[in-house]
């Protein structure tokens, strides 16, 4: 899903990191790219999106250039001798391919001058990904692309609609060609259903396609499957034990929902509790929730920034804060990942240069990043940004959506594994959908920070309340991290989880993939880079009963794609041994093997 | 261009050229990279030394996280808290049980013992959280089922799940309208909508509160402009969203104007059914079903399932050309996970009612609505009440402003509190007066609820006229 989804997604993303404001200046949007000179292929990533959007509004939209444009400033776009409508989907298959193809050569040249480095800054380990590798990939999306273009150019895709003659389409033709012709192939990879609770085994609903991935049917039959997939780090997705009786006797009691926003009658006794919680759990004044993750930041980040301010914004960053920081209207930069040397660098200049238009002195500067990369496995350098913000008086907003619970030997996240003072980081952003088997999210830092929340935050006003079996779930789940239950439960959970995290990492590694992230993140990205590779990947290992995800192009750079695994303290060794032993038979059968660092053969240990 | 060698090929090609062929490319090239540096500011940086810098870092104040934080007394700091559950009466830790006029559980959904047994089933087979995003396992047949039952039950070919109320029509008219399109809408829709009309980029033309002619003349007006540049016009998507019942005023879209409208200037329309679903049309179906309008005069239909369905999360429903898309595009669909599967299923429950009992509740709710409102309009000389009959929401406001929204909305809370002495929990409206589009004027918004009997209404009315003659005199 990821894969066509971020399509969309990464373009609206680089979009969003580089209209933020109208004053950014066209050099400084690229900045993302120039930096590359160390990585290569990420100004292809980086890069390429932008290409293909400027494609699409050319030949979709046609676009006059005095629209007043909500948002942002007005968009120049060149004059493009115009066509009909009706026909134009030849037109759009040229461009497409030109586009795909101008975003391909810019690649290889790029690539061909400088390798990829598949360089890890939390991590020693370097591999270089083969010049020949490197041409398969490209050679792979090639032949793809070239199969769908004379395939749209002898049937070309219909676009007409019922009921709606004359409209004008409702899709830019170019936005579903590689829907149509590449992620249509592979769609069986994603969204499959479960009919389960995500624990360390799920039940897959087995489907079948009879047309090549044009429509999906379920056969009714269910496969059991080692869960991989989920983001179930602690292992309290489950359907028994006390979290599961405190929901239910909390929706007999109370019901499963509010009805009423925060400020009106949508403050239950158990939200104000599990606020206290929060804040206590995370060593910090105090803490406010809300009913979804993503919502968290997109609603709460355009109340904490405004225009004026200064944003520097990993360039993974997740969707939910590119879109909330382009809601704010602040001037975001974006930093090459995980590099507090770029970010240094780019914050030291902005801030001694001031607003790039104005220049007038930035209102305030805030740094963005997360905790735990839920696509790279990697771990912010907490450390350095700390460094970073207090030399230079900027703000820090971690976004802790997997770290928390799942990082640190008390699950408090970033700050307990780095043993860092929580009050250091004055935003605390996070989610309960993944270590605590629940849903919503919650912003955590000084009382006035909450406080101002609490009076300007969207959610507060517009959005129904946390759903109460939802905050029990968190609840009870936090008093048993916390070992406020008496039991050493929550204990063994981390350990667990931290025990199969290194044992996991380090048999891929001896096996001789090339895997991503920090040796204690629990996403373990493992690099396979051509989408075949993926997609057989994924269907392989599902036959074998083990649920994985893969993400390949456009949630990844073109050279990066990749099989994630969420590890969880539900899993044990033996359900880990089984997954590796897939894995490396899948590993020969797709020729994945591609570490070429020498192994040492000893047996790792649990 | 589809693979290395033609590119190594073409480079190849390119050596060969003749000496003139390679000049004119460079020229080429050249002007192309003259166009791009001409574009840079024209002011040269200037180059600041390592000292200078030092000195502007160190001047550098910025403003403090929290520039104003709220005063310790700010009304909304001390929001009111609900004990046990809030259902036709409500306990807010007065001593005294109120009559509930306050959430907008229109349907008393959270009264039917059925839907909380279907969560609680669900809960036994699926835990509480889905623990992933829809793509990756996060979906489960729970979900599937829902939406299926959704899409059936408004006669569409495909329905979509969001895992929160704001972030439906917020994400959902985003995945549609980009930058260059045109955006009709009423001036009063809600604000989850108006967050995405902004996260859209298009360009956003507001027309009077449910004036259809208003917008005719909004229209006409861009067909002359259309008329001058054919090229754009064609190239430029236009949508029309409004909502089915205004969560803002309480009025009831004018939609079969509106209708014929969308046909005559192509507009796409997108309908946010949030309060209307459920409270109107004989089959509950709301806005389109109580005028009787084929759900194809609509494109998307958008709704929350947080206010009479009495449910968590959203949906949209249409073809499936259309809402298929949002599984690729809508962003608070792709990039967060699912609805939890126990607060799905409760949803089944609710559409199982709606099918039931459909034509009756919505009777029910209709009349205790009419009759809410006619016992409300006799309130007080100071103010007026605002809504059609027939809609659960109701707004009460003040004649006379006094120009400030912050004394206004004391006032109003005061009535509030006064009310709560004599038995009745209402709520002033809540707004973001400095984010809304336009800010609506301050209110106090009753909720009715279907099991309201001719004696609660009777308490309600007296309440809320003592508490305002208390307050205004
Ligand atoms: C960094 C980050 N922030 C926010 C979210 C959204 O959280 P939720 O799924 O609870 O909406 C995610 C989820 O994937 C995430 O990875």
């Amino acid at each position: 899903m990821y894969l066509v989804t971020l399509l969309d997604g990464r373009n609206q993303n680089m979009v969003a990191h580089t209209e933020v404001s109208p004053q950014v200046s066209p050099e400084k949007i690229l900045t993302a790219g120039e930096c590359s000179k160390t990585r290569g292929s990420e100004s292809v990533r980086s890069k390429g999106p932008d290409v293909l959007c400027e494609q699409n509004e050319i030949v979709n939209h046609k676009k006059s250039n005095h629209v007043a444009v909500a948002g942002s400033g007005t968009v120049p776009h060149p004059k493009k001798k115009s066509y009909k409508e009706e026909d134009c989907s030849l037109f759009v298959a040229f461009f497409t391919f030109l586009s795909y193809g101008v975003l391909l050569l810019v690649g290889y040249i790029k690539e061909f001058f400088v390798p990829v480095t598949t360089k890890e800054k939390n991590r020693e380990e370097i591999e270089l990904c083969s010049p020949f590798t490197n041409f398969t990939i490209y050679l792979s999306y090639g032949v793809l692309f070239f199969v769908g273009y004379v395939k749209e150019f002898f049937y070309p895709p219909s676009t007409k609609e019922k009921n709606r003659e004359g409209y004008v389409p409702l899709y830019i033709g170019f936005e579903s060609f590689y829907t149509r012709n590449v992620y249509r192939r592979i769609q069986d990879c994603w969204n499959r259903a479960i009919c389960s609770v995500p624990g360390a085994e799920i039940d897959l609903m087995e489907r079948y396609t009879p047309d090549y991935g044009w429509t999906i049917k379920h056969t009714g039959k269910t496969i059991r499957c080692i869960n991989v997939g989920s983001y179930n780090y602690l292992g309290f997705a489950e359907n028994k034990g006390p979290c599961h009786d405190a929901a239910e006797e909390v929706t007999r009691e109370v019901g499963i929902t509010t009805s009423s926003p925060r400020w009106e009658l949508g403050t239950m006794e158990i939200h104000r509790k599990l606020e206290s919680l929060v804040a206590e759990f995370l060593g910090v004044e105090d803490a406010i929730t809300f009913g979804m993750g993503f919502a968290t930041n997109v609603l709460n980040l355009p109340s904490l920034l405004g225009p004026g301010c200064l944003v520097l914004s990993d360039e993974f960053n997740h969707a939910s804060l590119i879109l909330g920081l382009r809601l704010s209207g602040a001037t975001v930069k974006v930093f090459q990942h995980n590099n507090p040397e770029d970010l240094e660098k780019k914050l030291r200049e902005a801030i001694v240069y001031g607003h790039s238009r104005t220049r007038r002195p930035w209102k305030k500067a805030v740094i963005v990043v997360e905790g735990i990369y839920s696509m790279e496995g990697s771990i912010c350098d907490l450390p350095n940004l700390i460094r970073i913000k207090n030399k230079y008086k900027a703000y820090l907003y971690v976004d802790e959506a997997h770290s928390i619970g799942a990082l640190g030997s008390h699950g408090g996240g970033v700050t307990d594994y780095y043993g860092v003072d929580p009050k250091e980081v004055d935003m605390h952003m996070g989610t309960f959908t993944k270590s605590f088997g629940a849903a919503g999210g919650y912003i955590a830092g000084s009382k006035d920070l909450i406080n101002h929340l609490r009076v300007t935050s969207h959610a507060q006003v517009y959005a129904a309340s946390m759903s109460p079996p939802v905050a029990q779930q968190i609840i009870t789940s936090m008093v048993i991290i916390m070992g406020k239950d008496g039991s050493t439960e929550g204990r063994r959970r981390i350990q667990q989880l931290s025990r199969n995290v290194k044992y996991f990492r380090q048999r891929l590694r001896q096996m001789g993939f090339i895997v991503y992230g920090h040796d204690d993140s629990p996403v373990v990205p493992m690099i396979l880079y051509l989408i075949p590779k993926i997609s057989m990947f994924v269907r392989e290992l599902t036959k074998r009963g083990v649920a994985g995800v893969g993400v390949g192009f456009p949630a990844t750079k073109i050279t990066g794609g990749r099989m994630r695994f969420c590890l969880s303290a539900a899993h044990t060794k033996e359900m880990l041994d089984k997954i590796l032993k897939e894995v490396d038979e899948v590993g020969y059968l797709t020729a994945s093997h591609y570490s070429r660092e020498p192994k040492s053969q000893e047996p790792i240990e649990w | 261009m589809a693979s290395q060698w033609n590119v190594y090929e073409s480079f190849q090609a390119l050596l060969q050229a003749g000496p003139y062929h390679l000049a004119l490319e460079g020229v080429l090239v050249m002007c192309v990279l003259w166009l791009f540096t001409a574009k840079k500011k024209p002011s040269k940086m200037v180059r600041l030394t390592k000292k200078e810098e030092e000195d502007l870092l160190a001047d550098w104040t910025p403003e403090p996280l929290v520039p104003q934080p709220p005063p310790l007394d700010h009304p909304n700091l001390h929001t009111r808290t609900v004990y046990g559950k809030a259902g036709q009466y409500v306990d807010l830790g007065t001593g005294q049980k109120l009559l509930n006029l306050a959430t907008q559980s229109f349907l008393n959904m959270g009264e039917r013992p059925e839907v909380e047994e279907a969560a609680v089933t669900c809960l036994h087979g699926y835990g509480v959280g889905s623990c992933g995003p829809r793509g990756f396992y996060g979906t489960t047949d729970v979900h599937l089922n829902l939406e299926e039952r959704l899409a059936a039950f408004f006669n569409c070919e495909a329905a979509v799940l969001y895992s929160y109320g704001f972030s439906t029509s917020a994400s959902a008219v985003p995945a549609y309208a980009k930058n260059g399109d045109i955006i009709y809408a009423d001036e009063c829709i809600n604000f989850a909508l108006q967050r995405g009309l902004q996260a859209s980029r298009s360009r956003i033309v507001y027309f009077k509160h449910n004036d259809p002619d208003d917008l005719h003349r909004l229209l006409k007006e861009q067909a002359i402009a259309d008329a001058k540049d054919q090229k754009r016009a064609n190239a430029t998507r236009k949508f029309l969203v409004v909502e089915g019942v205004y969560f803002n005023t309480g009025e009831v879209c004018a939609l079969p104007e509106l209708v014929v409208l969308r046909r005559q200037y192509k507009l796409r329309l997108f309908l946010d059914e949030s309060v209307s679903f459920g409270t109107l049309g004989p089959h509950c179906r709301g806005i389109t079903d109580h005028f009787n309008i084929p759900m194809t005069e609509v494109d998307l239909l958008m709704c929350s399932l947080e206010l009479g369905a009495g449910g968590n999360g959203g949906f949209c429903v249409g073809t499936s050309f259309v809402v298929e898309h949002q599984r690729l595009s809508g962003l608070g669909y792709c990039f967060s996970a699912s609805l939890p599967p126990m607060l799905a299923a409760a949803s089944i429950k609710v559409v199982d009612i709606l099918e039931e009992e459909g034509a009756g509740l919505v009777q029910q709710l209709q009349d205790t609505s009419t009759q809410m409102h006619r016992a409300l309009t006799t309130l007080h000389t100071k103010v007026n009440i605002t809504g059609a009959e027939l809609s659960p929401i109701k707004h009460i406001r003040l004649n006379e402003s006094s120009g400030d929204r912050q004394s206004d909305e004391a006032v109003l809370r005061q009535v509030v509190q006064k009310a709560e002495e004599y038995g009745v929990a209402v709520t002033v409206a809540s707004y973001l007066s400095d984010r809304e589009a336009n800010a609506p004027q301050p209110s106090i918004r009753i909720t009715v609820h279907k099991n309201l009997t001719d004696a609660q209404i009777d308490t309600a009315r007296d309440a809320l006229t003592h508490a305002f003659t208390d307050v205004l005199g």
